[in-house]
Parts: C-alpha cells; sequence; structure tokens
C-alpha cells in the first residue's frame, strides 16, 4: 500500500481536493514541522534532511537574516545579534526575564514587550519568531508542493493570553493561517494516543527548553478531555545549562565573564548535561577570550546534586494539577514524557518515583508535539481522516477583574472547559457617568499587583443615568485557541458600549500592521532594488557596445542619424545616473528600448557590410543586442 | 420555556442521574458543534458551533457537580438556593465550619500540609453523606431541606478550595 504511494520529491502524493495543512512546534530550542501524508504524520525535514529547526535568528551585516543551525553556529561570535530562545520573551516585559544572562541589548518598552537592539533595528520577539516561522512554512510549501492553507501553531499550556496573543501575530506577520493555537502537552497526547489507542487518564510531563507544563488528560473514543493543566512558563532545559554555567565559573574561580564568553561557556554546559545522560562524568574544558583556560570535570552525582530544585520545581505543579482534576495517582494510566529535557535520567527518575510508575518513552520526546499538531492541523483543514477526533482543552490560569483596593475578582477559573464565556454586571459610580474602565487579570494570587495584567478596557457611550442604575454587562470570552475576547451592553438601554482595548504586553494592531507592511515593504524594495540592478547592467552593456560600434562603423551613418543615437544614449546615460527611486528601473528599460529602436538601422548597415566583407561573426555579438 | 441543562443531555430532571451518560452525552454534543468542526465554517455557523460549545461546557459542569446540580435542579422549582442577602445555617453547621476554618489555620501556621490534605479527605467524606441525604429529600420532594443540604454542600466547596489554596500558598 504504502510502496503504491511513493511520488516524485516536492510532490503530494494526496488527492487534489486534500487541504495542504501543517503543525508547528515552534519551541524555545528547536522548532519543527509536520504533515500528514497518506494518513500518516511525519516531520518535515530541510535539504541536509534535519527535522530539527534551531530557534536561533541571526541578524547579519549586510541585511539579510539567518535562521537554524547557521545562525547557532554563529552565536558566541555574534551574540548580540543572535537571538536564542527569543520564545522565553514572547509577550513578556523586561521586569520579567533575568537579563543578567543574557548578550542581548534588551529595550525597555514603557512596561510593554520587551525589544531587543540588533544591527537590523530593533526587533520585538514577535517578529524573531516570525523569522523562524516563515522558514518552516517555505520547508512545509517545498515539500508538500503548494502553499498552506493554515497551520496548527503549538503553545505551552501554561501560556497565558499575552504570549498566545504574541504567537498568533507572529504567525500573522510570516503569511500563516492559524487555524488553531494547541496547547503542547495536548498534541503530544493527541500523536500518543492515536498511536497507542489508549483509553483511560494520562498525564503529560513536558519540560522543554524553556518551559515547564503538565496536563492531565481523559482519553476516551478520540476525545481527548483535558481534566487539569499546570506548569513554569519560565522554567526548562536552559535552567539546567545555567545551573552548569553557575557552577563552572564557581569551580574555576573565575571573574564575570563577558557575553562571547558567556554564550561558549553555556554551550559547553548543554553539550556537557547531554553527554550525562549516558555517562557517568563529563569533562569540560574551553579556552576564554583572556586568554584563560577552563578545565573540570562534571560528575552525574554532582549534576542531580546542582539540579535537584530545578527537578522539584516540575512537581509542584504536577501536584496541583492532579488536585485539580480530583485525582490521585492511583487513578493515572500511564506518564508520556515530552521535550528534550526529558531524556536526563534525574528527570526520568524522580517523575517515576512520584508517580510510582515508570513513564512512557516510546515517542521521539523532540517531534510528538509536532506529530500532534500535524493530525490536528489535517483534521481542522477539513481533511476529516481523524472525523472522530476531538480535543477538549482548558485555560490555564484564571481571569480576574481588578476590584476595589488593588484585589482580583476571579470571573473565569482556571481549568475551566473552553470555550467559555462568563457575564459580569457593573454599575455606575456618579451620577451621569459615561464611561468606566476596566482592568482585566490573569492568575491565581488574591493582589492585582501579584498577577499579570493583561488589558485595560474603556467602556464609552454610556447612557447618562444616576449614579448605580447603569446595568453594564461585560461578558468575557475565552475561545478555543485560549484568547480572550470583551463585549459589553447596558443592559437597562440595550446599548452596547464600545471597547478600546490596551493589551498590557500585546502588540497593537497597527503594531502589526506596520511590522506586516515593512516586512512586505522590504521584500518590495528588495524587489525592486534587484530589477533596478539588472536593468542598468543591461543598459551599461548597451551603451558600450554602441559606443564600440560607432567608433569601429561610425562612417556608415549620416549625421543626422548619428544625433538621433547620440541624443538616445544621453538620455540613458543620464538615467543610469539617477540616483534610486521607486520605478526607475522600469524608467531604465523604456530608454534602453528606444536606443535599442534608434540603432536598428544601423545595426542592419553594419549587418551588411560585415557580410559583404565576409567577416561575419566577429562583431556580430554587438550587433545583436 | 427554554431548554434547561437536563433536556440539553437528554436527562430527566432529578438530582440522581445518570453521570455516565452525562458525560457520554456531553462528548457527543460537543463532537458535534465544537468550534474545531467549524474552522472552514461561515461566519454565523461558527459563531452558533461556538454558543453551543459555550453553553455545553458551563451546562455540563453544573450538572456534573452535585452542590451545583442541586442549586441549579432547585432553581428550576423557582428556589434560589445561594443568596447573598440569605445565608442562614443551622446553627451546628456553622459551628463546624468554624472548627474547619480554625484547623486550616492552625496548620497553615504550623505549614502542615499533610493535615490540610487530612481536612479535605474529611470534607469529602461528610459531602458525600450529605448528597445521599440531598438524594433522598429530593425523591421525596422536601424541597426546604433540600436547600438547606444544597447550601451546605456548596459552603463545603468554598471551604476545600480554600483550603487548596493554602496548600498551595505552603507549597510554593
Amino acid at each position: 500500500m504504502a510502496l503504491l504511494q511513493i511520488s516524485e520529491p516536492g510532490q503530494s502524493t494526496a488527492p487534489h481536493q486534500h487541504k495542504l495543512a501543517a503543525g508547528i512546534d515552534l519551541g524555545t530550542t528547536n522548532s519543527l514541522v509536520a504533515t500528514v501524508r497518506s494518513g500518516l504524520s511525519s516531520v518535515l525535514v530541510d535539504d541536509d534532511g534535519h527535522a530539527l529547526l534551531p530557534s536561533v535568528v541571526r541578524y547579519l551585516p549586510e541585511g539579510n537574516v539567518e535562521v537554524g543551525y547557521s545562525a547557532q553556529a554563529a552565536q558566541s561570535q555574534d551574540p548580540a545579534n543572535t537571538i536564542v530562545s527569543a520564545k522565553r520573551f514572547m509577550g513578556r516585559g523586561l521586569k520579567d526575564i533575568d537579563i543578567s544572562m543574557q548578550p542581548y541589548h534588551f529595550v525597555d518598552n514603557n512596561n510593554e514587550m520587551l525589544q531587543i537592539e540588533t544591527r537590523a533595528g530593533i526587533k520585538s520577539p514577535v517578529e524573531i519568531s516570525a523569522e523562524i516561522l516563515k522558514i518552516l512554512k517555505t520547508r512545509a510549501e517545498k515539500s508538500l508542493g503548494g502553499e498552506l492553507v493554515g497551520v496548527v501553531i503549538t503553545v505551552p499550556a501554561y501560556f497565558d493570553d499575552a504570549q498566545r496573543q504574541a504567537t498568533k501575530d507572529a504567525a500573522r506577520i510570516a503569511g500563516l493561517n492559524v487555524l488553531r493555537l494547541l496547547n503542547e502537552p495536548t498534541a503530544a497526547a493527541v500523536a500518543y494516543g492515536l498511536d497507542n489507542a489508549s483509553e483511560g487518564t494520562y498525564v503529560i510531563y513536558d519540560l522543554g527548553g524553556g518551559t515547564f507544563d503538565v496536563s492531565i488528560l481523559k482519553l476516551s473514543r478520540g476525545v481527548f478531555e483535558v481534566l487539569a493543566t499546570n506548569g513554569d512558563s519560565a522554567l526548562g532545559g536552559d535552567d539546567f545549562d545555567r545551573r552548569i554555567f553557575c557552577w563552572i565559573l564557581e569551580e574555576s574561580k573565575c571573574k564575570p565573564v563577558n557575553a562571547h564568553d558567556t554564550r561558549l561557556l553555556l554551550t559547553k554546559a548543554r553539550e556537557a548535561k547531554e553527554w550525562l545522560t549516558d555517562h557517568a562524568q563529563a569533562q569540560i574544558t574551553s579556552v576564554l577570550s583572556t586568554g584563560e583556560l577552563i578545565n573540570v570535570t562534571l560528575t552525574t552525582k554532582q549534576f542531580n546534586e546542582l539540579t535537584q530544585t530545578l527537578v522539584q520545581k516540575t512537581l509542584t505543579p504536577t501536584k496541583k494539577a492532579l488536585r485539580d482534576a480530583g485525582l490521585s495517582i492511583e487513578d493515572i494510566k500511564g506518564v508520556v514524557m515530552v521535550g528534550g529535557a526529558t531524556r536526563m535520567p534525574q528527570i526520568r527518575l524522580a517523575v517515576a518515583d512520584f508517580f510510582k510508575q515508570t513513564p512512557l518513552t516510546n515517542l521521539d520526546p523532540d517531534k510528538v508535539v509536532a506529530l500532534g499538531a500535524a493530525i490536528q492541523a489535517n483534521t481542522l483543514a477539513g481533511n476529516r481522516s481523524d472525523a472522530d477526533l476531538l480535543l477538549l482543552d482548558v485555560i490555564p490560569l484564571s481571569l480576574g477583574l481588578e476590584t476595589m483596593g488593588g484585589l482580583v475578582e476571579k470571573v473565569i477559573p482556571r481549568n475551566s472547559t473552553l470555550p467559555i464565556a462568563r457575564a459580569q454586571e457593573f454599575t455606575t459610580f456618579k451620577d451621569g457617568q459615561t464611561a468606566m474602565s476596566i482592568h482585566v487579570l490573569q492568575g491565581e494570587r488574591e493582589l492585582v499587583s501579584d498577577c499579570r495584567s493583561l488589558a485595560r478596557f474603556e467602556l464609552r457611550g454610556i447612557p447618562p443615568m444616576v449614579a448605580g442604575a447603569a446595568r453594564i454587562r461585560v461578558t468575557f470570552t475565552v475561545d478555543a485557541d485560549g484568547l480572550l475576547s470583551v463585549s459589553a451592553v447596558e443592559a437597562t438601554s440595550n446599548i452596547e458600549a464600545n471597547i478600546v482595548v490596551k493589551p498590557s504586553y500585546g502588540l497593537s494592531e497597527e503594531q502589526i500592521l506596520t511590522m506586516l507592511q515593512s516586512s512586505f515593504g522590504a521584500a518590495e524594495a528588495d524587489k525592486e532594488a534587484r530589477a533596478l540592478a539588472e536593468a542598468k547592467v543591461d543598459a551599461e552593456s548597451l551603451l558600450l557596445a554602441i559606443k564600440a560600434a560607432l567608433d569601429k562603423d561610425g562612417d556608415l551613418l549620416n549625421a543626422e542619424e548619428k544625433a538621433e543615437i547620440s541624443a538616445k544614449m544621453d538620455a540613458l546615460e543620464a538615467n543610469i545616473h539617477e540616483p534610486y527611486r521607486a520605478g526607475l528601473a522600469d524608467e531604465i528599460h523604456a530608454t534602453t528600448e528606444l536606443l535599442n529602436n534608434a540603432t536598428e538601422a544601423f545595426a542592419a548597415k553594419r549587418m551588411d557590410k560585415s557580410v559583404s566583407l565576409a567577416l561575419a561573426g566577429q562583431d556580430l555579438s554587438t550587433l545583436e543586442i | 420555556m427554554s431548554l434547561n441543562y437536563f433536556d440539553l443531555f437528554g436527562l430527566i430532571p432529578t438530582f440522581d442521574i445518570d453521570l455516565t451518560a452525562l458525560e457520554a452525552n456531553f462528548r457527543k454534543i460537543q463532537s458535534d458543534n465544537h468550534p474545531d468542526r467549524f474552522v472552514t465554517a461561515t461566519a454565523s455557523e461558527k459563531l452558533t458551533s461556538m454558543q453551543t460549545a459555550t453553553l455545553a461546557n458551563e451546562a455540563y459542569q453544573t450538572l456534573k457537580s452535585p452542590g451545583l446540580r442541586g442549586s441549579y435542579l432547585l432553581g428550576l422549582s423557582g428556589i434560589i438556593a445561594v443568596d447573598e442577602k440569605n445565608n442562614q445555617m443551622p446553627a451546628d453547621f456553622l459551628m463546624q465550619q468554624m472548627e474547619w476554618r480554625e484547623a486550616v489555620e492552625d496548620a497553615e501556621n504550623a505549614r502542615n500540609i499533610s493535615a490540610l490534605e487530612n481536612l479535605l479527605e474529611t470534607i469529602a467524606s461528610e459531602a458525600k453523606q450529605l448528597q445521599s441525604g440531598l438524594s433522598n429529600q429530593f425523591k421525596q420532594n422536601k424541597l426546604a431541606d433540600a436547600t438547606d443540604s444544597t447550601r451546605k454542600l456548596i459552603f463545603m466547596d468554598k471551604v476545600r478550595a480554600d483550603i487548596i489554596k493554602v496548600i498551595e500558598k505552603l507549597e510554593d
């Protein structure tokens, strides 16, 4: 069966009506794209056969952008312009991250989403992520032989609204149609569950490069119901590297190192971590830019001690998720390990110890999320090969509103199944009040200052009434992507209030449009510049050829003919030396064409002469322009 | 009258519902109406799908929880079980609540998570007893007693949620 479906490389085996869809795992460390072909989900590879695309973006001196392995290779030479783990910055402000370990020039964006200054200008994490998505889009379209109808992009289950919105914005800038944002553990469960035809309650333990998620799912006849999810959106394999990095500095009694050496030692730390998965000790050697020699040996025992608190940090959210689901460990049929960091033996041991069972590791932890996303993308695009597949996911963090005294009142509790809508009624405080301001927050804590600010709304157009008479019903809706929208209506008059949304950490619609235009505009400008350069080269070679012909055979022309050609040549010459402007390329083409026409008779005369002189071939090349 | 939550899942409005049937019917409704089924549909179909799926989620969560189910069932008979202005409780239940609250406070001060977990278990088994009583009260149509029991159940849910919050605070 499979043999019959082998097709030419780059061509789809699918029948014509099959809609091209892909699943994208936009990871902190690595990103992947997968698709369903002939009913099977598979990861798509690049020209060199790599499935993983390192999530590294480098802005090059000559204005190009490099993504993946080549960018990764350059990260210690060019740390400030080579962005790794941009996912950690999505929907985050400067105060949310530990910048001491980062080699970048951060731009504080007035408490909004942080930005990074590169040689290509100031970049938002959204734009940086869009560069990764663009590469995956090209890879998928090349491999599938057509334009993608849509994609499913995975996000950590514990991503809040701002982080989800940022991911969706990145996709938009990359020119992708997002069918759905899918939680990573849920995607893993789809790939795992469909593979094993499992039924029962499973835990997905997902420790990626920069995020930790734990989800509890009930699998039953194709329905994947998330019972609870929890996690830490700033905990991952990178943190294990950092523990080793700090240990190296301490062990070598080094002074704080520069950005180049930081990047170098972090790479060495990552290599040591990976080595320790199958070995008892790792030798770490390196020469710093100061000439200082680093030579230390890290044993498994030391590594376990160094990272014990990190491992423990994953168990707290795990307990919370179990409690929210109302389950105990005896209810869990299996624990699925996802994410490259779950290769570390101390993680596997800790999970086995906690759940009193050996975790399931039979699917490649790096690929399982992308494979699941591809299955969901295929279903959503309407290919319906998995018509029974249905995912019921939840909102990871409670949504609430600021009330008097800086307290948060919960409107939608965490782990509510999506989609969900809740209405809350408000009233006016003053006579004739026509506007009111509402602050939406996400998080579990009681104080506004401890929760994440999502947005501030202004309700305008409330009909003026006496204080307390207006009844404004504000409805919060969280859709299947986990994204919030708000609508409001004044109940006594049925007047819809206008809502002005100001996302606290997200990009405004205007900012996205500007990014889209500059991305589109840059491509247009590039095209124009290339066309102009080509037009100039063509024009110059024509001018040279005509000058040479005139020198040689100018006597074949009368004065009038000579003047005409010379005028046209001057016009083209002037055109070529004009500075860049839009439309110049087309103009040069037109002037070149006029000169060509003007020299047609001259060319014919030269042809006659050369034939009659039996010197055919010698000057033909210049005449055939 | 508009469709009630029981009708939505094809169930008879009673306290003792078949939870397996509830779950199966909930999944059936979501399978047919979830927004994932309408990704490429028209805007109005999408809206209908979103509304139906939202309603099904709300209804399922309400009927799944014994306290909320009791309260909803009483609501169908025009009785508002949980009212901000009327939260009268029998004296013995109030006493017990105070004892629980004190135990939570003591355990929090002593950072004793296992004591809190034990307390959760105790309250859970109390709630179970209350539920079987509530079931009989509904069967015998003793709605005043049923209102009392429902109110107690919902209060117990609140205490349990508060205990969980304290545990999480201690674990962080």
